[in-house]
């Protein structure tokens, strides 16, 4: 069964006004436990309006959201839990510090979770390891951090809540290789330990195509295509008009075979070298 | 030859917590010196100084030891400063932050308006600069209304309004999705090429890198590499221990030369990628 689901869902921004909008038309998106799923679609095609819809900051205009087989708003109760249950990392979340001290910071989910002092502690350093935030910046003031150092701390902030549903909207945007990839281990780690479902927006092709088990297109408020990276990849000359693109490395393999080349499509770098070493047929190098 | 910046044993530490002192500093007696006309990308870590070191460019910040010239003038003479300011612009990560006004082509006029240029020049200079970054058609919308890579054009046409010599591009893509992205690095691209405009685009993007005829690599405040594309991404070790990496193209090149095969790791962009694997892959047919 899916953990958290959509079915026809509409939104309509501003209804009834001349800056009325059609942000979502009909999206039917589903995701189970363990799924590492990647969002992708040009500016204003809906992603972040979908995602606000899966933890209850957007009502529909039509359409239902379920979390585990249940509309999320059949109850005040129910609604109000799942804000615990489906986690949202917000762009660029280190603007949204506040507290006075990292471990203040991460422990403001918990709190309002209504945990035990103990039950608090425990899971503010479970949260911090999973980020790799050392125990000696708990007790610093946030502020005082590197930028990447914040945003670990903003997501420990979400990770703290331990939700079973964590979506992240460009975690790594502004992060350098070294940092983007550390980021990524963690969140894949989180998805592992908790069979957590991920639901990742991007904008790098490279990062998707590396990192998720199946990705969802969004083009004009619907759902565009979905399917495994392979399966999505596969349809470059359709991407290209949504205004995306594929990984360079998918760029190229297109090269050699216009130009003959009898090598399969690839979408990952490890991918191409096996490919290319398929193609060289395993004979011994010079 | 002419040099748009040159920067002198500079020095530059921020201050600290406590009055009156400084912090360690960022960079000590940086000797540096970029070229006028010439397209540098600038890579390097999150909090290796290299948006710290841009700033130096137009007197943002000023060294605390070591000078800077543009164009001749030191940074440090207040008297210049206008004239720095003129003489270089400056394009910041996001783009809601650099617009001031409710009108596109009123957000463009502002700098030469602050300037003092006369009302039929700022008309010539604002149709010209939209016509550059190719947003004219939408002289008359609201920038809240335009995309994210609309609105980072709209912020570079501010910037050519005021007939710089160089700009200074700070992860001017990173918050913008494939298509934004193409459009911004395109436009930078015809600045340079065809007004002369002496280019400095921070990013951590390998990809965008690999379009200048310069990257520099910084690391902890110091110059680790300095060359043409080719010259720094062949190093794929180096930039590994860097905390950076290399376009997709090189790594798989890599990945080949590490089993034993000959292929240049100057082969970056996807055409030039694809014709030395045929190459080699029609080695192994003959």
């Amino acid at each position: 069964m899916s953990v958290i689901e959509t079915k026809g869902l509409r939104h309509i921004y501003s209804p009834g006004t001349p800056f009325e909008h059609v942000a979502l038309d009909g999206v039917d998106f589903s995701a189970e436990a363990g799924e590492f799923i990647g969002l992708i679609g040009h500016t204003g095609s809906g992603k972040s309006t979908l995602i606000q819809h899966l933890n209850g900051l957007l009502k529909p205009s039509e359409g239902e959201v379920l979390f585990r087989g249940e509309n999320i708003y059949k109850d005040k109760q129910f609604t109000h839990q799942l804000r615990f249950h489906v986690g949202l990392v917000f762009q660029y979340p280190e603007y949204q510090l506040f507290e006075e001290t990292v471990y203040k910071d991460i422990s403001f989910g918990p709190k309002n979770m209504g945990l035990d002092a103990e039950e608090i502690d425990r899971r503010v350093h479970e949260a911090a390891e999973f980020v790799e935030l050392p125990e000696s910046v708990l007790q610093m003031s946030p502020f005082d951090l590197s930028g990447g150092q914040k945003r670990r701390v903003a997501i420990a902030g979400v990770i703290a809540m331990e939700p079973e549903v964590l979506i992240l909207d460009e975690p790594t945007a502004g992060l350098d290789p070294a940092g983007r990839e550390n980021l990524l281990s963690n969140i894949r780690t989180y998805r592992d330990k908790m069979n957590a479902t991920i639901i990742m927006v991007s904008h790098s092709m490279e990062e998707i195509a590396e990192t998720v088990d199946r990705i969802y297109v969004m083009r004009q408020g619907k759902i565009a295509m979905s399917g495994t990276p392979r399966q999505v990849f596969d349809r470059a000359e359709e991407l290209q008009p949504m205004g995306l693109a594929v990984p360079q490395i998918t760029e190229v393999f297109t090269l050699l075979r216009n130009s003959g080349a009898q090598v399969p499509n690839v979408y990952t770098v490890d991918q191409a070298l096996q490919a290319i070493l398929q193609a060289k047929g395993g004979e011994a190098p010079c | 030859m002419d040099q748009a910046v040159i920067a002198k044993k500079l020095t530059f530490a921020y201050p600290a917590q406590e009055e009156g002192k400084l912090a360690l500093p960022v960079f000590e007696d940086l000797d540096l010196q970029i070229q006028q006309g010439s397209f540098v990308a600038i890579l390097g870590r999150n909090g290796c100084g290299k948006s710290t070191l841009a700033k130096q460019f137009n007197a943002v910040l000023l060294p605390t030891g070591g000078s800077v010239y543009v164009y001749g003038l030191d940074t440090q003479d207040a008297a210049l400063l206008l004239e720095v300011r003129r003489r270089v612009g400056m394009v910041f990560q996001n783009p809601d932050n650099q617009i001031v006004s409710n009108v596109v082509e009123e957000d463009v006029a502002f700098a030469p308006e602050n300037l003092g240029v006369p009302p039929e020049e700022i008309r010539r200079r604002v149709d010209d600069a939209l016509k550059t970054v190719g947003m004219y058609e939408k002289r008359e919308s609201a920038p809240h209304l335009l995309s994210g890579g609309q609105k980072q054009r709209v912020a570079i046409a501010g910037v050519i309004a005021m007939e710089p010599s160089c700009v200074v591009l700070d992860e001017p893509t990173a918050m913008l999705d494939p298509q934004g992205r193409a459009d911004v690095l395109d436009t930078v691209r015809r600045l340079n090429l065809e007004r002369g405009v002496t280019v400095v685009l921070i990013t951590h993007h390998m990809r965008e890198a690999a379009l200048a005829d310069r990257v520099i690599v910084m690391e902890q405040g110091s110059i680790r590499a300095d060359g043409t594309p080719e010259e720094v991404f062949s190093q794929v070790e180096m930039m590994r221990q860097a905390g950076l990496t290399v376009p997709d193209t090189v790594a798989l090149l890599f990945a080949l030369r590490e089993r034993g095969y000959d292929l240049p790791l100057s082969a970056i962009s996807s055409e030039d990628c694809a014709k030395a694997l045929l190459s080699f892959l029609g080695g192994a047919a003959s």
